[in-house]
């Protein structure tokens, strides 16, 4: 069950290594009290989004269930209004 | 029931909190954008809605083509409106060929929160969006 290491991240803002899996993954939101995810800002999106646009499941972010879905939401109305693309090879 | 209805228009209208981002064809003069921004500006307000806040982007390079442009005017209204404007808001841009693509999102208290701290400038978050970038030249 080798996987390769980028199949989700591509890059290194989620470090999958095993040494970065030591460390407690926490909820981003929670931690700095941020409320709203806003569908307008393409780059802090881009965090939650691999090289290909897909969005980042919760097990590798450590992102929270209910800031999750509000992730989920921002980035398909980010798609919508062209502010991220459906698709693409190395959108970063 | 009809009548129920008609009658709590008449008394009071409960205004909700919307957003509407319209991405505006490229082709447009900046005399026609003016008058079609100001067309629905002018909407909002004759529906016994209320503007609260305007931004625009200006040209904006669109992340996918949209009927074959790469580029787009974004424009985003806050406003506050019954709940039976959007409908209307929105049959409006679905017959203006000036209008590539439009999202309307109702705003809950954590949004308008966020957005009046936006416009005065609190976080460097949105360092990237117009405006901020403009506000620093």
């Amino acid at each position: 069950m080798a996987k390769p290491q980028n199949k989700y991240t591509g890059s290194s803002v989620f470090n999958t290594t095993p040494d970065a899996t030591q460390r407690k993954k926490y909820c981003r939101f929670k931690k700095n009290g941020i409320k709203y995810i806003d569908y307008k800002d393409a780059n802090f999106l881009l965090k939650f989004v691999n090289d290909q646009g897909k969005i980042l499941p919760r097990r590798l972010t450590g992102t929270s269930l209910k800031y999750q879905r509000k992730i989920s939401q921002a980035v398909k109305r980010a798609r919508h209004i062209a502010v991220l693309p459906f698709t693409g090879d190395m959108i970063k | 029931m009809a009548t129920k209805t008609t009658k709590t228009k008449e008394e009071s209208v409960v205004l909700n909190n919307y957003e509407s981002v319209i991405i505006f064809t490229p082709v447009l003069s900046e005399e026609q954008l003016k008058d079609a921004v100001a067309k629905y500006r002018k909407m909002i307000t004759d529906n016994g809605g209320e503007l609260i806040h305007e931004e625009n982007w200006g040209l904006t390079k669109l992340a996918y083509p949209i009927q074959k442009k790469s580029t787009g005017f974004y424009h985003i209204y806050e406003y506050k409106a019954p709940a039976s404007f959007v409908s209307t808001f929105e049959l409006a841009f679905r017959r203006d060929e000036r209008i590539m693509r439009f999202l309307s999102t109702v705003l809950d208290k954590h949004a308008i929160h966020y957005n009046v701290r936006k416009r005065n400038g609190e976080f460097n978050q949105g360092k990237n969006s117009p405006k901020q970038q403009e506000a620093k030249k």
